[in-house]
């Protein structure tokens, strides 16, 4: 079984009982969409800040996996490996 | 510090496009203020819910990171509730995800719990517990019509909802698309748009697919409503059948606003803007036009409003509440908020300079709203 750790900006912590970061575990590689399944199972508000109701990553949500932002990889079917950083981090649009 | 329980007092719920306002006051004359409530996610909507002698304040929520929720607050907005799940949520097999919550609107007193939304896509929703939970109209949802209703400049949504003392009598605007009705409490749905122009389509008098702003009901007379349509204010008599225009004697055809009285029959208030391509108030002047004749003729009211204003007034940022005589509210993109105390023979100026204001809602209400510093338990919506 490996580790996977998701980093959470400051704003999205306190939906979480303000932890930083969330944990899941698998068997080998996983898509980000899994780990994000796994680390929001208990945590509905956050999952739904994070993706709408048809599954897709909101627009101004952004992914990192191991510094790559995953829209230039494979969005939620990106994976994840063993060890690899999982970060989000919302858009800096706004106005 | 607790809420004062016992004294009755006005409030009013201003949504911005950075946030949710309440102003409060014991005699609609000196206002004061608590917030931002959500800091930088606007607030296109609002239900204040005072059946049963409780007061429960419905927002809709729309982050432009985190997208839209519904939350409600049931102590004048010390703190703030969301619900787990969502209260409104596309259902499998829609394909569809929530942009935004236009509307939401308290059924009347017969029917407690019940609370009906109009959404961005165009869909309408029904709670039967209070706006925790809403589920989507199907009649509307799979109408044949809904790939040929199109986008208003705002977006696609159903934005009005009026509903009949017997509850199955519903009808609904959206932008763009028109007004329908339905006779069966939702279940199936008719356009009802003969006599409202439509003369930006190559058809002008298409049987749907106008761009109807605002509908609402006369107070007093079944069957007749009033609307502000994109040029043109119009008047049924008949629940819809037909449309007669009522713009003579107004400035102005265009507008956004159309607000009815909660008791008097004929008895309406629209504010106009000049025309299509210049969003402005007429000459420039703020002014609402009230008639208390069902449209015959109107009465311009700009006592305590600027002389030079260049913003517009949204078709949701106004109100009335239930008081004696009736308050008029409203709010301008440019993040002024006005209130009558004598149904707009004379406005004060409740707060200026807040973000865009989308949303006004009113209410006579027991207690006074929340300070700011009382929020901290409100959903976090960035």
């Amino acid at each position: 079984m490996a580790d996977f750790t998701v980093l959470l900006p400051g704003v999205l912590q306190p939906l979480v009982g303000g932890q930083s970061y969330l944990t899941a575990s698998a068997d080998g590689a996983v898509t980000v969409g899994q780990l994000l399944d796994s680390v929001t199972g208990d945590y509905p508000v956050l999952a739904r800040r994070l993706r709408d109701e048809t599954g897709a990553l909101r627009r101004y949500v952004n992914i990192y996996v191991n510094g790559d932002e995953i829209r230039r990889v494979k969005g939620l079917d990106t994976e994840v490996a063993a060890g690899q950083e999982v970060l989000i981090i919302q858009s800096v649009a706004g106005g | 510090m607790g809420i004062m329980a016992t004294a009755e007092s006005y409030v009013i719920a201003i949504g911005t496009k950075k946030g949710l306002w309440l102003a409060t006051s014991p005699d609609r004359k000196e206002w004061s203020l608590s917030g931002p409530h959500f800091l930088m996610s606007e607030i296109p909507s609002i239900g204040i819910d005072t059946r049963n002698g409780n007061t429960r304040i419905m927002v809709g929520v729309r982050s432009e990171h985190w997208g839209p929720t519904v939350a409600h607050s049931d102590d004048l907005g010390a703190t703030w509730i969301e619900p787990e799940q969502g209260a409104i949520k596309f259902p499998d097999g829609t394909d569809a995800a929530l942009e935004r919550i236009w509307q939401i609107h308290p059924d009347a007193d017969s029917r407690p719990g019940v609370v009906w939304a109009g959404c961005e896509p165009i869909s309408v929703w029904k709670s039967t517990d209070g706006g925790e939970h809403f589920e989507l109209n199907r009649g509307l949802w799979d109408h044949p019509h809904r790939s040929e209703w199109g986008a208003g400049y705002g977006g696609a949504a159903a934005h009005s909802i009026v509903v009949d003392q017997s509850g199955e009598k519903v009808h609904i605007a959206m932008s763009t698309g028109g007004v329908y009705r339905s006779l069966d409490g939702g279940a199936s749905w008719e356009p009802r748009n003969k006599g409202i122009s439509a003369y930006f389509m190559p058809d002008p008098n298409p049987e749907f697919g106008q761009c109807v702003h605002k509908i609402a009901a006369d107070a007093a007379v079944g069957n007749r409503l009033y609307a502000q349509n994109h040029h043109g204010v119009y008047r049924t008599d008949d629940g819809g059948e037909n449309w007669d225009s009522i713009a003579d004697g107004l400035p102005a055809d265009f507008g956004f606003v159309m607000l009815t009285h909660p008791r008097r029959e004929g008895t309406a208030w629209v504010i106009p803007l000049k025309a299509d391509g210049e969003r402005i108030p007429p000459d420039s002047k703020l002014s609402v036009h009230r008639t208390d004749d069902a449209g015959a003729t109107w009465k311009e009211l700009h006592a305590g409003l600027p002389d030079h204003e260049y913003n517009a007034v949204l078709r949701d940022a106004a109100s009335v509440d239930t008081a004696e005589p009736a308050g008029v509210y409203f709010g301008t993109r440019g993040g002024s908020v006005y209130a009558s105390a004598d149904e707009g023979e004379t406005f004060t100026e409740v707060v200026s300079h807040l973000p865009d204001v989308l949303c006004v809602r009113a209410a006579v209400v027991v207690g006074t709203p929340a300070g700011t510093e009382e929020k901290a338990n409100a959903p976090v919506l960035g």
